[in-house]
């Protein structure tokens, strides 16, 4: 099941020279880029792990491929996304996010039952991905 | 990951040109305007020139190429710059940036200029990260390196400027496109380095060697220093800088233009001094930008010392009153 966190999702996947245009644009809007990649793609898991700091001064893109080859090296299996973060007073945020590698296998999501009192069901989704161990998810 | 099926058609759809004019592209390019203002800025310095020409030429070419739809290989620039200190090196590197912007050879123009403290870390595991966050940060830029050979520290074999000069050449072997790097440093010593370090020898296309100004052009240099400044020489204080350049230039530590940049600052502050001393009424403009021959001959070289008082003596023997 194919992942949809972030912009550009129901997308087929940015080339790397689309990537690097996005990236671009981040930049040129101010907006400080960097890397995040985490094996556990639960929605709700919103603090995925940083590839190195944010980029507040690198004014080309080509900074944040060169990270991004880097770091695909080493998870090359797991969901590394780019984050651009706007350091602009009230905004403070992030203004844009969007996966640029994925697992081969996108193992997807079950929804688990809970069954309560009086015949009330809780919900809750898990991914499949997580049965196993962290580290050997993808593998 | 997808391929790039997709910029190959638009490269097709666009109708490819039958022919190019060169000097309309070297015109409207803005190539024109830097190689003018290179020319009116930069005093003497005819090989860096003729090099710098050269290379917007091949560029020029080479985007003309491109064009057409024939085969094209980007250049490697990755550059040299070797000279006495003072002869322009860093200033060449700034027009340099700005050159390979026009040309869209690098897609910022900016430039980070960097010695080895920049790159080079305290602690092992230091060095990489630190050189790799300059790489990034000149990425689409021009880096450039002042005094690279200090990067290569023979007599000690856990120096740790081996891995930052590693991981440059990686660098400037896998991110041609991204950024152009410029080693800059006084020529016996970087003949050295190159010696010792054979990578980099062959990774560097041009080397460009800064020769040292004449008296003539260290003359200009100072006078379009001045003019910057909005000071004026009387003729008699003309006729001392020129004097003084001749002297200056065999003492030691001579420094090329640098020299003459001190000397100037010296004379403004013992002209500022003067006026203070000598004056007794309101001074107009013209006085306060004329600087005087005293304000020159002032200076300790006519007097066949060192401007800084340490080896005055030692290097020139004794000193004549």
């Amino acid at each position: 099941m194919r992942l949809t966190q972030g912009t550009f999702s129901f997308l087929p996947d940015l080339t790397d020279e689309q990537i690097s245009k996005q990236v671009q644009y981040c930049i040129d809007n101010g907006w400080a880029v960097s890397l995040e990649f985490t094996d556990d793609p639960h929605p709700r898991n919103t603090y995925w792990e940083m590839w190195g700091h944010p980029m507040f001064d690198n004014p080309d893109a080509a900074a944040l491929m060169y990270e991004l080859a880097e770091c695909r090296k080493v998870y090359g299996d797991r969901y590394i996304r780019v984050v651009a973060f706007d350091a602009t007073h009230g905004w403070e945020s992030l203004r844009l996010s969007f996966i640029v590698n994925r697992p081969k296998e996108e193992p997807g999501f079950r929804l688990a039952r809970q069954e309560m009192a009086g015949r009330n069901t809780r919900y809750s989704t898990l991914s499949y991905a997580t049965d196993k161990p962290a580290g050997a998810r993808y593998a | 990951m997808q391929d790039g099926n997709a910029t190959d058609t638009v490269v097709a759809d666009e109708a490819a040109p039958q022919a190019v004019d060169l000097q309309q592209e070297y015109e409207t390019s803005g190539v024109k305007e830097v190689l003018e203002d290179l020319d009116a800025t930069l005093i003497g310095l005819a090989p860096v020139k003729q090099r710098i020409r050269e290379t917007a030429a091949l560029l020029l070419v080479e985007r003309a190429r491109k064009r057409l739809g024939l085969a094209h290989e980007t250049p490697t620039l990755h550059m040299s710059f070797t000279g006495n200190p003072g002869t322009g090196k860093t200033t060449v590197a700034l027009r340099m940036a700005n050159l390979l912007h026009r040309l869209g050879y690098i897609r910022k123009g900016h430039l980070v200029s960097v010695t080895r403290d920049d790159l080079v870390g305290q602690y092992i595991g230091h060095t990489a990260p630190k050189t790799k966050e300059i790489l990034k940060k000149a990425m689409g830029g021009v880096l450039f390196i002042d005094e690279a050979y200090y990067l290569y520290r023979p007599e000690n074999e856990r120096d740790y400027g081996q891995e930052a000069i590693e991981i440059l050449l990686q660098v400037m072997e896998n991110n041609r496109d991204d950024l152009v790097v410029i080693l800059a440093g006084y020529g016996d010593r970087m003949e050295k380095f190159f010696e010792s370090n054979p990578g980099f020898r062959s990774r560097i296309a041009h080397h460009i060697d800064f020769p040292d100004y004449t008296d003539d052009e260290l003359f200009h240099i100072a006078e379009l220093m001045l003019r910057e400044q909005n000071y004026t020489l009387t003729p008699e204080a003309a006729k001392a800088l020129h004097e003084y350049v001749g002297l200056r230039r065999k003492q030691p530590h001579f420094a090329n233009a640098r020299s003459i940049r001190n000397a100037l600052d010296r004379a403004r502050l013992r002209q500022a001094n003067r006026l203070f001393q000598t004056a007794t009424g309101p001074l107009d403009a013209a006085a306060l930008s004329a600087i005087d021959a005293p304000d020159i001959r002032a200076s300790r070289v006519f007097r066949g010392g060192l401007d800084s008082d340490t080896d005055a003596t030692a290097s020139q023997g004794p000193v004549t009153p």
